[in-house]
């Protein structure tokens, strides 16, 4: 191909020095955003504000993308449903059957349950969603991961309430917008989330690996414990994430510790809930630090269950991630 | 009160110079916003679609966007990219400035030149955004360059079809229309 306009810009003083100004211009451009790069990496988010503009101007085509994506698997479903009505039905019935009888035993037990706890003046440990709200985009060009949901400071979010889904923690929220708020997901390589293992509680941190992984680092040094398989749930400690949530599942063990798979799979899951940021000290149902006690006997440095936070009664540990 | 005008009018071809002009911009802005809504991706699998953009429109038609203008369409895509506020504004930047010194440097160029100098390119910058992304986080940068081969490997490949598009909507922006004058 002919090669391009010859960029030599006749004997004009003026075109000479326009075209002079625009090349300072570009590398002022680099400059520019060389400093500004280094404000927002070693600085703390000043830039916030803008992501938030551009979240809340985008919004709606987003919303209707994320519905459009929700329409696109629920015709496939349709579409196959129809080969495999008849013997889907008949299970079905037998189902809806047996799970008559299950719900009422199970309403027996929540009845009985509540009326225990009412007695032990123990309140409910998992709170009402703040907010619904759609997932409505994502940052799929980028290795860091955010999301953007639909609600905002309108619907009352405020940044560092938990989002999930049914299934498990999806991550927190990082800036809101008025409509629309920006949510780093537990797979960033900066989001650290404090859990325990489901079956008996030992204590881990778990990191993002930015692909969609999670890196499950363990508090006590020495044995590997884990097994495949293993489910771990948040534990509350540092006060950001309710106890309770389940997380993640190990599908890969490293020599200290595991490699896991969220359990809410962002891309999968169109609706989450926002919840209120939880607070370990202001729990009316945990007992109020005793100021002059003794310091307790030592105990052996390797004891698990000392650290259980079920219900961290330490209200003084921060680490928050 | 005016005669009600009988003669037909006259049909005169013109072009929209404004049109001709914001297009790229237009352009380039889109395509930034467009890994945003396909998917909840959770791990980073779309083309940085404005900067592919970019460099498809620079070597289609050097010296219709201004060396300058990596900074501002830079700005509009950190905005929405997820990256670092900055990232893209250098990056882009540096961009625009290379690409006219490879272009002064080997001034004949065919498809697959172009389609090389690109991948090049596509490459350093999401490597580069890469780093920028976890530069305040140390510890998890030894493990993941692997994660964006996929990603660098589409991006590459899907980098001809973004040059149609853009030569598609250069024929649409220097169309010219016959209207009633």
């Amino acid at each position: 191909m002919a090669p391009p306009v010859n960029r030599r810009t006749s004997y004009s003083r003026k075109a000479q020095y326009s075209t002079f100004a625009a090349y300072v211009a570009g590398v002022l451009g680099v400059l520019g955003g060389g400093a500004v790069l280094a404000s927002s990496v070693f600085g703390h988010s000043a830039f916030g504000w803008m992501h938030m503009l551009a979240a809340d101007v985008e919004a709606p085509a987003a919303r209707i993308g994320a519905q459009t994506r929700a329409g696109a698997g629920s015709a496939l479903d349709v579409a196959g449903g129809f080969l495999t009505s008849g013997a889907e039905n008949a299970r079905l019935r037998r189902e809806v059957a047996l799970a008559r009888t299950r719900a009422i035993e199970t309403q027996a037990v929540v009845d009985e349950n509540r009326r225990l706890k009412d007695q032990l003046h123990l309140l409910s440990d998992t709170p009402q969603p703040l907010a619904n709200a759609w997932l409505i985009a994502s940052s799929a060009s980028s290795t860091r991961r955010y999301a953007t949901i639909s609600a905002g400071s309108a619907q009352g979010v405020q940044a560092g309430m938990p989002v999930r889904t049914a299934q498990g923690l999806v991550g927190r929220v990082l800036e809101v917008g008025h409509g629309a708020a920006r949510i780093l997901l537990v797979t960033d390589t900066e989001s650290t989330v404090p859990v325990r293992r489901a079956s008996d509680g030992t204590p881990a941190f778990i990191n993002g690996k930015g692909d969609g992984t999670l890196q499950v680092r363990l508090l006590s040094l020495g044995l590997n414990p884990l097994k495949k398989g293993d489910v771990f749930v948040t534990s509350g400690a540092g006060g950001l994430y309710w106890p309770g949530t389940p997380m993640a599942q190990v599908v890969t063990l490293t020599h200290d510790g595991a490699i896991a798979r969220p359990l809410s799979d962002p891309a999968a899951s169109e609706m989450v809930a926002v919840q209120p940021a939880w607070e370990p000290t202001a729990d009316p149902t945990l007992p109020p630090p005793a100021p002059d006690v003794p310091p307790p006997p030592p105990k052996k440095p390797k004891a698990p269950k000392g650290t259980k936070t079920g219900k961290p009664g330490a209200a003084g540990e921060k680490h928050h991630p | 009160m005016m005669p009600a005008r009988t003669k037909t009018p006259k049909l005169v071809t013109v072009s929209m110079p404004w049109l001709a002009y914001a297009t790229p911009w237009a352009a380039i802005m889109l395509a930034s916003c467009l890994p945003l809504w396909p998917v909840i991706a959770s791990a980073p699998v779309m083309p940085p679609f404005g900067y592919l953009m970019l460099l498809a429109w620079r070597q289609l038609r050097p010296g219709l966007l201004p060396v300058w203008c990596g900074a501002l369409l830079g700005l509009f895509d950190d905005m929405v990219s997820g990256q670092p506020m900055g990232s893209a504004i250098t990056l882009w930047s540096a961009t625009m400035l290379a690409l006219d010194v490879i272009e002064a440097r080997f001034p004949w160029r065919n498809f697959l030149t172009e389609w090389l100098v690109a991948a090049v390119m596509i490459a350093i910058y999401i490597l580069l955004g890469l780093g920028i992304a976890n530069a305040a986080n140390f510890a998890g940068f030894a493990v993941m360059p692997v994660v964006v081969a996929p990603q660098i490997g589409l991006s590459i490949l899907v980098y001809p079809l973004v040059g149609r598009t853009v030569a598609a909507i250069d024929r649409w922006r220097l169309r010219r229309y016959r209207v009633a004058a």
